[in-house]
């Protein structure tokens, strides 16, 4: 069946919700509404208000009793409806989630997932548009997952179900509808510890994840016309990072762009160009370039297009990195 | 205008700073029941004492002392079930041992050592929270995970007075009360938040009526008087066991030690105030009622605390003998697989 990647979010959770009944739901407006993405539409309906609870507006308190579910051995999966709303939640997550296996030497445990919506593009109003994943990479004991696909969707978030720890599964809100493919429901998961090559290519290794995937893809698309063959990784699992993957491709192109929509300075796209640096400086034949978003707050929608990385931009640092002597 | 809605807080206390009765004792609690109060309060002092000891020669860190809260600790241990689980704030100890957690974890624990968090005994419960009013929300999650389950247990969460000024703590009762989770919250009101007194914490006559917002059952319990503790808890918990909580519970005491051991009370609190909360001191309290009853006697008293300094002692002894900690433990319990790029820096730590 083709579906959309919300429509694999949501026939993921069903999965997992047959396979194991310890699997629960939690958020607000994710009960008879069924998400304000509708990534949960149905479920209440199916599963009834024993698995799919609605809870107050209340970030904190939703990541905190998670918490307290997943260490009495249930397998909550949160939704945080944005991921700028995330920060009420981020002492929760960051001081506890992460850390109650290691606060109590193994004893207790959190396996738990917070999905949320990030990334702009959507005209949404202030604070809807945010992109953590560099200082959810940052801190200790979580899991950091962002699908760009409804097939990785769907396989990324089984496993990460699955995860005897707590994992945020980000889902980039452009992609949410933006393609449909065909996704078999067989329960299969893909691995969290992995990047995935979308497209290979000899001549330049394009890096990036979630929604930039678009306008990596045009680009490209566009560097194909001209004759210039590159490389695309999606890095899917931002924290456990697969450098593997990506010092093979540079090794073979000797030449990287890495493309994120989070605020350039301190992104994760510095990680990674500190290891190529580190470990695979000798593959390289041009610096490694990034492109980002702005060192600014996220604008109101009518600049939100300026903010994030276009396709000019990444063709630009794609030149400068190619024609690097 | 009408009334739409009314609200009163309700005070229970069975005996007065004298150790007098102000009404008959719960007629379930026996002599017998009275006499292992007072032994655990002792307890509790003694082990207080020797932790802060410990502290000042350098043999444990920053240690928040109970002094004048045993019968907070002590009336909580008692009243909960085994099976119920504690999900304590840092001034609870007492609590903690007497519920199963050993000496020797507890003196890991402030000795700066993560095995002892590792609590052979109560496993279900939380550890000691260190930041504020943070394992609310959490108590909720394991309350609600217990109804769903379809167990009997009760979680039981204790913050003090500042932390009742935190978001998480209104986030926690609102969201129990919606979900009708069993958990009890136990609010320590002690009069102090380190330096803050409680009229600059809150502009609220009590902690207890914080509930009505969440539209949880609350009252306030003297927390100096071990009877009080015991039974208001222990209605609680019976209450929250029939399907009728959450409740939020306040107990009303007085932390007439400094905030932890790297602080100095007297930099903001007068002497005369202390000696004025010594006057309601559990422990003199319910030693005056029970000698007054010939249910405790000197002989007793002297044995006692032989015992107990002998059992702490003994302790101490232990905890200073263990090697200390492989430096490779600060990552093995991050993840419950290493992924490769930690299992690395494990190898490092471990040539540490």
């Amino acid at each position: 069946m083709s579906v959309t990647l919300v429509q694999a979010v949501t026939m993921a959770l069903a999965r997992a919700m047959e396979q194991d009944d310890r699997v629960l739901l939690l958020g607000q407006d994710i009960g008879v509404n069924g998400g304000v993405f509708r990534a949960t539409d149905g479920l209440f309906k199916k599963f009834g208000d024993r698995r799919v609870l609605d809870t107050p507006i209340s970030e904190s308190a939703i990541i905190g009793s998670s918490i307290g579910m997943a260490a009495q051995g249930l397998r909550p999966v949160a939704e945080i409806q944005f991921m700028g709303f995330l920060y009420a939640g981020l002492d929760q997550l960051l001081s506890h989630a992460g850390r109650l296996r290691s606060r109590t030497r193994g004893r207790l445990s959190c396996p738990m997932v917070i999905r949320t919506p990030f990334g702009g593009g959507i005209r949404a109003p202030e604070h809807h548009a945010d992109s953590l994943e560099s200082i959810l990479a940052h801190s200790p004991g979580i899991r950091v997952v962002i699908p760009s696909s409804p097939s990785r969707a769907y396989g990324l978030l089984l496993s990460a179900i699955q995860d005897p720890d707590p994992v945020v599964f980000m889902e980039p809100i452009r992609l949410y509808r933006g393609s449909k493919e065909p996704v078999n429901d067989d329960g299969g998961g893909l691995p969290l510890d992995t990047c995935f090559v979308l497209r290979e290519g000899r001549d330049v290794t394009l890096v990036t994840w979630g929604n930039c995937v678009i306008e990596v893809s045009e680009a490209a698309d566009q560097l194909e016309e001209e004759g210039i063959s590159a490389e695309i990784i999606d890095v899917a699992s931002i924290s456990r990072l697969d450098m593997d993957t990506i010092f093979g491709s540079v090794e073979r192109t000797g030449r990287c762009v890495i493309v994120h929509e989070a605020a350039l300075t301190a992104g994760f796209g510095a990680e990674i160009a500190a290891r190529l640096a580190d470990e695979g400086l000798l593959s390289l034949r041009a610096p490694v370039k990034r492109v980002g978003g702005f060192d600014t707050a996220y604008p109101l929608y009518r600049l939100e297009n300026h903010y994030l990385p276009t396709t000019h931009r990444i063709l630009e640092a794609c030149r400068a990195v190619l024609d690097f002597e | 205008m009408k009334t739409v809605a009314s609200f009163k807080i309700q005070y229970t206390q069975f005996l007065d700073q004298e150790g007098k009765e102000v009404q008959p004792l719960p007629a379930e609690i026996t002599d017998t029941q009275l006499a292992e109060y007072y032994r655990d309060m002792v307890f509790c002092r003694v082990f207080d004492k020797k932790a802060v000891a410990l502290q000042r020669t350098g043999r444990i860190s920053t240690y928040a002392p109970l002094i004048g809260q045993e019968a907070v600790d002590v009336g909580i241990a008692h009243a909960m079930k085994r099976d119920d689980v504690f999900l304590p704030y840092y001034r609870n100890t007492g609590t903690q041992i007497l519920r199963g957690v050993s000496l020797i974890e507890t003196l890991l624990y402030f000795g700066g050592d993560e095995r002892g968090t590792a609590f052979k005994e109560t496993r279900q419960d939380f550890p000691t929270q260190i930041n504020l009013s943070t394992q609310t929300p959490h108590a909720v999650g394991v309350a609600m995970a217990m109804k769903l389950q379809g167990e009997p247990h009760v979680a039981v969460t204790t913050v003090g007075d500042g932390a009742c000024s935190k978001g998480d703590f209104y986030e926690a009762m609102n969201l129990a009360g919606v979900w009708g989770a069993p958990v009890l919250f136990v609010a320590m009101n002690n009069q102090w938040a380190i330096s803050v007194p409680y009229e600059s914490q809150t502009a609220a006559k009590t902690l207890a009526q914080k509930a009505i917002a969440a539209g949880i059952g609350s009252e306030q319990v003297d927390g100096n008087d071990v009877v009080a503790v015991y039974d208001g808890v222990g209605r609680a918990l019976a209450l929250i066991r029939e399907g009728k909580g959450p409740y939020l519970i306040e107990l009303k005491t007085y932390r007439l030690g400094d905030h932890t051991t790297a602080d100095n009370a007297s930099r903001y609190r007068s002497d005369k105030e202390v000696s004025e909360a010594w006057k309601r001191d559990p422990i003199a309290r319910l030693r005056t009622y029970l000698s007054a009853r010939s249910l405790w006697t000197k002989d007793q008293e002297e044995k006692l605390l032989t015992e107990m300094n002998q059992r702490i002692e003994a302790a101490v002894e232990q905890y200073l003998a263990i090697e200390a900690p492989r430096a490779a433990g600060m990552v093995e319990h991050l993840f419950a697989e290493l992924p490769p790029d930690l299992e690395a820096q494990r190898k490092i730590l471990d040539g540490m």
